[in-house]
């Protein structure tokens, strides 16, 4: 799913200090299972700013809704009715969110009410990690499941660097040397000459050095 | 036991601590409280195993919304304490409620 974290309520404060009727919308898709933009996030992110609002003696009108999707116009379209009634509208979906509202709705201010992290799963309750990159081309069968490109800091497909020290990466104390776990599974698999298969320079293009990406399936098209 | 209690504590019960959601507290603060605590089981002795660890938590998340837009987080609390312990109980509200008369009136603005 695409993880995202909610902003800093002073930032979204600020974006809305000249409102006075806001809609806050949230999504039923990744940041319902994350945890950040569903219908319960929605609510307190109201009541939030409900407070923070009336400590100012400045109340906010605050209207809350949630849809299935906010990365699809089918869905988008459901808030046609009552988009235009507010001075701003605040997304609680990914960053995705916000670009299909703004371009359903030209003549309404859209702001983003979370910060878009990554794609990842969740490892644990309330703990999530990530686990791809988005590449555009997938390796991890080389790797026994485990992504080089997402989860190695400089996306090393050779092997470790030398900032891996003690199964953890330089970067981070707390975060694994994702090389050192490929390499430790490679050997208990007794795979490890797997990894001496030297690899052609990747093509970026699949990625975001490629610019903008599309998808686009022939037999779905109208 | 017949123990006192500050009148303007107002009880409200739930079947366990658990069921005392973020957003509980949240409108209770939104609509003009001074202030909100949870009185929960002695940690360790929850019937339902988790149900007051896992409100302290939600308690310590309000705390920091409090912070952040610039409200004393004090105004939340949670307090542990078994059903038997009545004396306790009215010791807990005389304590918080000294606390938020300390605190002042909410700013919030019915």
């Amino acid at each position: 799913m695409i993880v995202a974290d909610r902003k800093p309520l002073t930032e979204i404060l600020t974006m809305i200090e000249a409102q006075e009727k806001i809609l806050i919308v949230g999504c039923k898709g990744c940041v319902t299972v994350c945890n950040t933009g569903g219908l319960k996030e929605v609510e307190i992110l109201a009541s939030s700013l409900g407070i923070a609002r009336k400590k100012e003696n400045r109340p906010l009108t605050i209207d809350t809704t949630i849809i299935e999707r906010q990365c699809d116009n089918e869905y988008v379209e459901q808030l046609r009715d009552k988009v235009n009634d507010y001075d701003a509208v605040l997304s609680m979906a990914c960053g995705v969110g916000p670009q299909f509202l703004s371009e359903a709705y030209p003549g309404q201010k859209f702001y983003p009410a979370v910060n878009t992290t990554f794609y990842g799963g969740a490892v644990a309750h309330g703990i999530w990690e990530e686990r791809c990159a988005g590449c555009g081309t997938c390796i991890i069968h080389d790797f026994e499941g485990l992504c080089p490109i997402a989860r190695c800091a400089k996306s090393l497909l050779h092997g470790p660097c030398g900032g891996s020290s003690q199964t953890k990466c330089e970067i981070n104390p707390d975060t694994q040397c994702i090389w050192d776990h490929i390499v430790a599974r490679k050997m208990e698999l007794g795979k490890l000459e797997d990894l001496m298969k030297v690899r052609e320079l990747r093509d970026w293009r699949s990625a975001r050095d490629g610019g903008p990406r599309q998808s686009i399936r022939e037999e779905l098209t109208q | 036991m017949r123990l006192n209690y500050p009148s303007e504590v107002k009880v409200l019960q739930v079947p366990c601590t658990g069921r005392v959601d973020i957003l509980h507290l949240l409108k209770a603060i939104e609509d003009g409280a001074d202030g909100v605590y949870v009185a929960g089981c002695l940690e360790g002795e929850c019937h339902f195993l988790t149900g007051n660890i896992k409100t302290k938590k939600k308690v310590i998340y309000v705390k920091k919304i409090l912070e952040e837009i610039g409200m004393n987080p004090d105004r939340v609390e949670m307090y542990n304490l078994s059903s038997a312990q009545g004396g306790r109980f009215a010791e807990i509200a005389h304590e918080m409620t000294e606390k938020i008369h300390k605190l002042g009136p909410t700013p919030i603005k019915k």
